[in-house]
């Protein structure tokens, strides 16, 4: 699971009102190099919910002191960039687990594949 | 009433044709040309319509399209064999037009075509034929002309016999005939060595075991005491010398026939009857019809004397039965001859049924079948088949057993066999701007998620096994189900729902499903769906899903159509006629509703149903190449087990009434594609929930 996707995801607990972002709690985590696209990480950025990226990069210790708050004229900024494309693209949890923030409920990751079903009812 | 067979043979939708058989007397005045005269009879008016009429019917009905101008070829309405018009008596009116080069008279049709030999003549036999009313047997029949460009001698039907069918002529000698014929005694017993029944359309006497019409099997365990008579003993050694079977039958059921009795279509039960099942007809000739459960017919000449071998797929996939009328359509020539005759239309005619007796010979399965064809195997249906779901706690059982638990057990299988993207769907994901967030939700392999590389594409699916395909081959993807997508309401630019919808089990849970789809989505984000279609021919064309069938159900995919296209097309005529003989079989259970089992590569015949997914086992093997050119190791397949898979497929209209009652979305459009049916949405307004 890459940062990007972790970014799209929220609990879907029932009756759960805050359910993101999901806590990451990594026990395995990988690096893969990839080609970097300063324009493609440019288009990426005004998807994310840029505090919640931060907020897991700093789970899996991978922050490399980027912003709190999104910078002005990032695209102009390759360092910038390459930084932004380190956590969304190479960096990958391969096992752990993801917990909602609300209800406490761990969903595993295994292989570098998120489980998220749910059991009847919940 | 040779009617009935006209209605019988041919529904409804001759109705018209043959309403207006009885009432118009009226010979047509020969002075009357219809581009000269302006001022028409009362009768004259009728009869134009009445023609008119029946040229409509034939296009609508059977795509023949009548010229405006004179030709030398002519379809001759009601003038058919379907009608109780036989060919004789057809020829002797047509003569009168002139010389007439060739009659075709198809089987079951209530139409003719003739040809002229020349333009003129063609005119002559329309102008002076056109209404005359023709006595046959007991009703009269008004022939109706009109001029075609061409007739084409290609419009027979297949003319091949049933796979695994034969019959084989003279099998038995007059002698041993009547020697045959005497060994089987009708006289009421009170014995219980045979058992002896008069059922409503035919007398029936059982040998060996008695056949049970109430539950359609024999009662293995209670043998009548006497088996097979004695004088069937030759006849049976032939069979076993020629080796048209391996052992001897133990079971034998004689049906007896007066002219007009028939009996409706059937298959014999597979768990009752071992195969093959031999049959011989004494006493006088029938046409036994075969059907295909995809609509494909072949009506089979059984000569008197001759012995009939259904074996493999003639056995247990085709229906057969007799139409009970008191006359066939046969081959004009005197000699006798076998075999189906539909294959030269100019060479068909009526004869006159007899009394016939038919012996069947059947050996006792005492094992479960398993055969091919799960569809109609009683052996193979799935242990107490589900109903169509209403309440949600059924709907989920359902799924979990009739869909996630058989994706988990095929993932691999499933996959090997899933690689080439619907191009439609390519299209669309090529149309997405780049940098667009795209969720496939029911991604299976992932086969869409690598397609446009300019977006970021994530993947959800209710089987681990297939979500981790994905992620071996460096995809985003993960577990989830259809119904509670954990991603972000308003985070996609697009989704795509493709072949996951149909699987659901109530209109509710579908309908939910798409409401997912568009929650997802951002205003202005856009998602296709795809689902499967009831209709698989759409617009005369078949979908590749019916064209990949091969002879036997158990493949799964490649190879063409070897059977000829049949000449019916009105798939929906076919649909009905296959439903209505479905229920009327009499030696097939019907039973409570429950889910249909369906075979592979044929029409659909009901909206609720289980698609076996015959399992090869080598394909697991093939766990680490899964890669595109799997087609070799694929055809060595060694027996599997069979999956079955729930499907509600979607009728025409269906998919895009069901998007329209989910708020905030508009169809961008809708389309039907490869036996599916599709549409583009458009997320108009944020929904508040």
């Amino acid at each position: 699971m890459k940062l990007l996707t972790h970014n799209m995801l929220t609990s879907h607990v029932k009756g759960v009102t805050k359910g993101y972002p999901l806590i990451i709690k990594a026990t395995e985590v990988k690096v893969n190099e990839l080609e970097f696209n300063a324009q493609f990480v440019s288009r990426m950025i005004p998807k994310l919910e840029w505090s919640a990226l931060i907020q897991a990069a700093e789970w899996l210790g991978q922050s490399q002191d980027l912003p709190s708050a999104l910078i002005p004229d990032y695209e102009n900024d390759e360092e910038f960039l390459r930084k932004v494309h380190r956590i969304l693209l190479e960096v990958e949890v391969i096992e752990g687990c993801l917990q909602c923030p609300e209800s406490g409920r761990e969903f595993p990751i295994s292989k570098g594949v998120p489980n998220m079903l749910l059991n009847e009812g919940e | 009433m040779e009617t009935t067979e006209l209605r019988k043979t041919a529904g409804t939708k001759y109705e018209d044709l043959a309403r207006g058989d009885q009432i118009c007397g009226c010979t047509m005045d020969s002075s009357m040309d219809s581009t000269r005269s302006v001022r028409r009879t009362k009768e004259e008016k009728k009869l134009l319509r009445r023609q008119i009429k029946a040229s409509h019917t034939l296009l609508k009905h059977e795509g023949i399209s009548t010229a405006s101008h004179p030709t030398k070829h002519l379809v001759v309405s009601n003038g058919g064999l379907g009608n109780g018009v036989s060919r004789e008596s057809l020829l002797e009116v047509l003569k009168e037009g002139g010389t007439v080069e060739s009659l075709l008279t198809p089987p079951a049709k209530p139409y003719a075509f003739v040809t002229y030999s020349s333009t003129e003549a063609g005119q002559n036999a329309y102008t002076l034929l056109n209404g005359r009313v023709l006595q046959c047997h007991d009703q009269r029949v008004a022939l109706y002309f009109s001029y075609v460009e061409k007739v084409d001698s290609d419009r027979s039907v297949s003319s091949a016999l049933p796979p695994g069918l034969s019959v084989l002529e003279d099998f038995v000698s007059p002698e041993e005939e009547l020697q045959l014929l005497q060994a089987v005694d009708w006289t009421p017993h009170t014995d219980d060595v045979t058992v002896q029944k008069a059922l409503k359309h035919r007398r029936v006497k059982h040998y060996g075991y008695e056949f049970r019409y109430d539950n359609n099997n024999v009662d293995k365990d209670k043998p009548l005491p006497g088996g097979l008579p004695a004088e069937c003993d030759a006849l049976l050694q032939r069979c076993l010398a020629d080796g048209h079977i391996s052992v001897l039958p133990d079971q034998l059921t004689v049906n007896q026939y007066q002219s007009g009795q028939g009996i409706p279509p059937h298959v014999d039960t597979h768990s009752a009857f071992e195969d093959p099942i031999l049959s011989l007809s004494l006493g006088a000739k029938t046409v036994m019809d075969f059907k295909h459960p995809d609509g494909r017919s072949v009506a089979v000449v059984l000569p008197e004397r001759s012995l009939l071998v259904m074996k493999g797929e003639s056995r247990y996939l085709w229906t057969h039965g007799i139409t009970p009328r008191k006359f066939d359509v046969v081959p004009v020539s005197e000699v006798e001859g076998s075999g189906v005759m539909t294959s030269d239309l100019s060479n068909l005619t009526l004869s006159r049924r007899g009394t016939r007796t038919s012996l069947t010979f059947r050996k006792i399965r005492h094992i479960p079948c398993n055969c091919a064809y799960p569809s109609v195997c009683d052996s193979q249906q799935p242990p107490s088949p589900p109903t169509v779901p209403v309440a949600e706690g059924d709907a989920c059982h359902l799924e979990e057993q009739y869909v996630h638990q058989v994706y988990e057990e095929i993932s691999s299988h499933f996959s090997s066999t899933r690689h080439s993207p619907w191009p439609h769907v390519r299209d669309f994901l090529l149309s997405l701007p780049p940098g667009s967030v795209l969720a496939d939700i029911g991604c299976g392999n992932g086969k869409y998620l690598g397609i446009n590389p300019e977006v970021i594409s994530v993947g959800c699916d209710r089987s681990a096994n297939l979500v981790q395909i994905c992620v071996e081959r460096g995809h985003e993807a993960l577990v989830s189900d259809a119904l509670s997508v954990p991603l972000r309401s308003g985070s996609c630019d697009a989704c795509i729902s493709i072949a996951v919808i149909h699987h659901f089990s109530t209109q509710e849970r579908r309908q939910a499903a798409v409401r997912e789809l568009v929650r997802l989505l951002k205003v202005g984000g856009r998602a296709l769906i795809y689902v499967w279609a009831m209709e698989q021919e759409y617009n005369k064309q078949k979908s590749k899903y019916l064209k990949e069938r091969t002879t036997g159900a158990s493949v799964e995919r490649s190879g063409e159509l070897k059977t000829e296209e049949n000449m019916f097309n009105q798939q929906e005529e076919h649909d009905r006629k296959i439903r209505s003989d479905m229920k009327c079989t009499e030696e097939q259970n019907v039973t409570q509703p429950r889910i249909h089992i369906h075979t592979n590569r044929t029409a659909f015949l009901s909206q609720d149903l289980l698609v076996p997914w015959h399992f090869k086992c080598n394909a697991d093997k093939n766990k680490g190449a899964r890669s595109g050119s799997t087609k070799g190791p694929l055809e060595n397949t060694s027996e599997g087990p069979v999956f079955h898979r729930y499907y509600h497929v979607f009728q025409q209209g269906e998919l895009e009434e069901m998007c329209c009652c989910v708020t905030g979305v508009k169809v961008l459009r809708s389309y039907h594609d490869q036996g599916n049916w599709c549409v583009e949405l458009e997320k108009t307004h944020c929904n508040s929930s």
